[in-house]
């Protein structure tokens, strides 16, 4: 006859007490088991993940109902440091890869979490980082249903790394793409650019400077699907993360042959992150965003677009940035705050590492 | 934002332009045979670019971009004796940015960094003291690069790791000075500059008087100017009317930072800790005399030259790269035969594709593309017609 005390032990299962991660919490054994239960399956918490199985399974009738087309995409974080002002690591994996779903015009789903943990990690950042990637699942009205822990040695990755996967389906009838630009469109943004650039550099504080920007790190599904229900013919959209604004009116100029000019005046800036730029040189079209849709409408569907974005929390500073041009083609110009114009080209290089 | 704005109001750049072409329109210049102005520093290049400033200009001037850009000069060999130092063990080589990317012979700082060299940025040289204090069993070397702008911090580096007792750190110097190189583009026969924007942080430092000799030796007027858009207007402005009214003088249009005199704790912490070369490599410029500078035999302790053996190799631009008469105003970046084709921001060749502020780079970025394709367009068009013959 068993032992009814061992049995219990036995079955107390899911309690991580270790304060920090050694290499056995990657080891497939009984530490990696509760630092499974205990910090990620109890933060994310939903049926299909409760399940366990080595994947999430789904009703394909319930997608089915929901459009005609499967949208799946997936990215990782690497951001140095883990915690910035307004936001971590866990809130970026999230909003990022919901956003990458959400401006192809899809209702984001589902997500899949990988960890790869670097040895010596601290148990209770993880806790942390788990609950505001739950948090901003919530927010964004998706569930994480399935992951991966990885544990490497230290110096083989850097504290933390997380990549997310994402399944999301897209209705019936919208069709955006980056070669859908036409002269006479013009082009939205839900507000300041450049701010998650900023907070990083700020975070890292390497240059001793002394302000308040915050992330603009936030899901974006939820404006997206008002702009589309006030223009479902939205004929670009794009998040503008890594490589800023720019990169993303180069890639509509170039993908749609088009000529895009952008007017500096109209660019909703803050006077902090233009200072910050002022000071290291770095241009704000370039810096990163994590909350930031550009979006090219028909010009006759602008200004409805454009009052839904601002009556929308993510969009109290909606704007109308630029116009579509035919000519000079695959080209982005920017007429300058000083009267004069210059092209705006790809970035080449890194303007600076490890931004998300 | 205060202190800024000021220097870029789009209404006072419409008046100054509208003064500049009333005045070019009394000078016998057409957009055939333009005035050719050439501002020295890359920061003036960059702000000209950044603002579209030479769009607003009249046909009739041309601006030349100068040889302003330290990170640009750089000769191929000296990035060799850099990726030499950073390689050796117990090392952490210490570099602004903007001189990660540039090419040396067999590779770049950024291509050895990711080969396992221990290389990092930094935003001032006092940040290499820090690196030095936490790190007692490693060297630190910091690459010394710049004009007369950045030469005071380094020299102050260097007097604080002094004081501070601090041995695991050196410099590796490759700081340039303005005049010389000035004179040399002025002695080349075929210089076509008309007036000069002299660099105004350089003059913070140095003040106006070190520039007297282009207008008492070489007749020709100059002009202190300031990085901001409207600051680069006015010295233009300032240029044509002295060429109008047949002066050639040193004016000073940065009286708000540069004293005539320059600044004298500067001067003489630079002067305590360097001293003139005979002679600096320029890329693209060749061999100019006087135009680099090293440290005094009192600071050896601190030289990376003197600690360590550097390879010291002679490498020879690419012999397409037409970068020296781009600098002399003799031929525009676009007339150049490998600029955009093999010569461009990702693979740059020639020392002017380098960094934003080189001229080849800021056309390639910010310039007039229209405008480019169209001249490439037409100097083909003419090639063809030659070939056809």
């Amino acid at each position: 006859m068993s032992n009814p005390v061992m049995a219990n032990i036995r079955q107390r299962s899911g309690k991580c007490r270790a304060e920090t991660i050694t290499m056995a919490h990657g080891s497939g054994g009984k530490a990696m088991r509760d630092l499974i239960d205990d910090v990620f399956v109890s933060a994310f918490d939903n049926e299909e993940l409760n399940k366990l199985e080595d994947q999430a399974r789904f009703d394909l009738s319930t997608l089915t109902a929901q459009g005609d087309r499967l949208a799946l995409t997936t990215d990782s974080y690497v951001v140095d440091p883990l915690f910035f002002p307004g936001g971590d690591i866990g809130k970026l994996a999230v909003t990022g890869t919901v956003n990458d779903l959400a401006v192809g015009g899809a209702i984001p789903l589902y997500l899949t979490c990988g960890m790869i943990i670097e040895e010596g990690m601290q148990v209770k950042d993880l806790r942390r980082i788990a609950q505001s990637m739950r948090d901003t699942a919530d927010q964004a009205g998706v569930k994480i249903v399935t992951g991966d822990t990885k544990v490497v040695p230290r110096g083989a990755a850097d504290k933390l790394f997380i990549n997310t996967a994402g399944v999301g389906v897209i209705p019936a009838g919208i069709n955006i793409s980056s070669k859908r630009a036409q002269p006479g469109d013009v082009v939205l943004i839900n507000g300041y650019v450049g701010d998650h650039g900023a907070a990083i550099v700020d975070a890292r504080g390497e240059m001793a400077l002394q302000n308040t920007i915050e992330t603009d790190c936030q899901p974006l599904n939820s404006i997206i699907s008002a702009m589309l229900e006030a223009c479902p013919d939205i004929h670009c959209m794009r998040d503008a993360t890594r490589g800023g604004i720019a990169t993303v009116l180069n890639e509509f100029a170039q993908g749609s042959n088009t000529c895009i000019r952008l007017n500096e005046k109209s660019i909703p800036l803050r006077e902090e992150v233009r200072g910050m730029c002022e000071i290291l040189g770095l241009d704000p079209l370039y810096l990163a965003n994590e909350g930031k849709v550009v979006a090219i409408v028909a010009a006759d569907a602008a200004e409805e677009v454009l009052a839904v974005m601002r009556s929308h929390p993510a969009g109290k500073n909606s704007a109308i940035i630029a116009e579509v041009f035919a000519a000079p083609k695959s080209t982005v110009i920017l007429s300058t705050l000083f009267g004069g114009e210059r092209i705006v080209d790809m970035l080449f290089g890194e303007q600076l590492p490890r931004i998300c | 934002m205060k202190y800024v704005d000021e220097f870029r109001d789009p209404d006072k750049a419409k008046l100054l332009i509208t003064e500049i072409a009333a005045i070019s329109k009394l000078l016998n210049v057409t957009p055939q045979k333009p005035l050719q102005l050439m501002e020295f520093c890359g920061g003036h290049t960059h702000t000209i670019f950044r603002y579209g400033i030479e769009q607003m200009l009249p046909d009739s001037i041309e601006l030349v971009h100068g040889p302003g850009c330290p990170v640009c000069v750089l000769p191929m060999g000296r990035v060799d004796d850099c990726v030499a130092l950073a390689e050796r063990p117990n090392v952490i080589f210490t570099t602004f940015g903007d001189a990660m990317r540039v090419p040396g012979s067999k590779k770049s700082l950024l291509q050895a960094k990711a080969d396992g060299a221990d290389i990092r940025m930094v935003y001032s040289p006092l940040d290499c003291l820090d690196l030095a204090r936490n790190n007692p069993d490693k060297e630190v070397i910091f690459f010394a690069l710049g004009f007369e702008t950045t030469m005071p911090s380094t020299a102050l580096t260097v007097l604080q790791a002094e004081s501070d007792s601090i041995n695991n750190f050196s410099l590796f110097c490759n700081h340039i000075t303005t005049v010389p190189t000035i004179k040399a583009i002025l002695d080349s026969p075929d210089m076509q500059i008309d007036g000069f924007l002299a660099p105004g942080h350089v003059c913070m430092v140095v003040g106006e008087r070190p520039f007297d000799f282009v207008a008492e030796t070489y007749n020709k007027p100059l002009v202190v100017t300031g990085l901001e858009p409207l600051d680069i207007l006015q010295s233009i402005w300032m240029l044509l009317k002295q060429i109008h009214e047949n002066r050639n003088e040193v004016e000073n249009q940065y009286a708000r930072i540069v004293p005539a005199e320059g600044n004298a704790p500067g001067m003489d912490a630079l002067s305590k800790v360097f001293e003139l070369r005979e002679f600096f490599e320029w890329r693209g410029l060749g061999s100019i005399d006087h135009s680099g500078v090293k440290m005094r035999k009192e600071y050896a302790q601190y030289d990376a030259e003197e600690k360590f053996s550097v390879p010291n190799l002679q490498i020879a631009d690419p012999k397409s790269c037409q970068c020296g008469e781009v600098l002399k105003g003799v031929i525009r970046p676009w007339e150049c035969k490998v600029f955009g084709t093999q010569c461009n921001p990702e693979t740059p060749m020639g020392a002017l594709m380098v960094s934003t502020e080189g001229a080849c780079a800021a056309y390639y970025n910010f310039g007039n593309l229209d405008e480019l394709l169209g001249k490439r367009a037409q100097k083909n068009s003419q090639l063809e017609v030659i070939t056809h013959e």
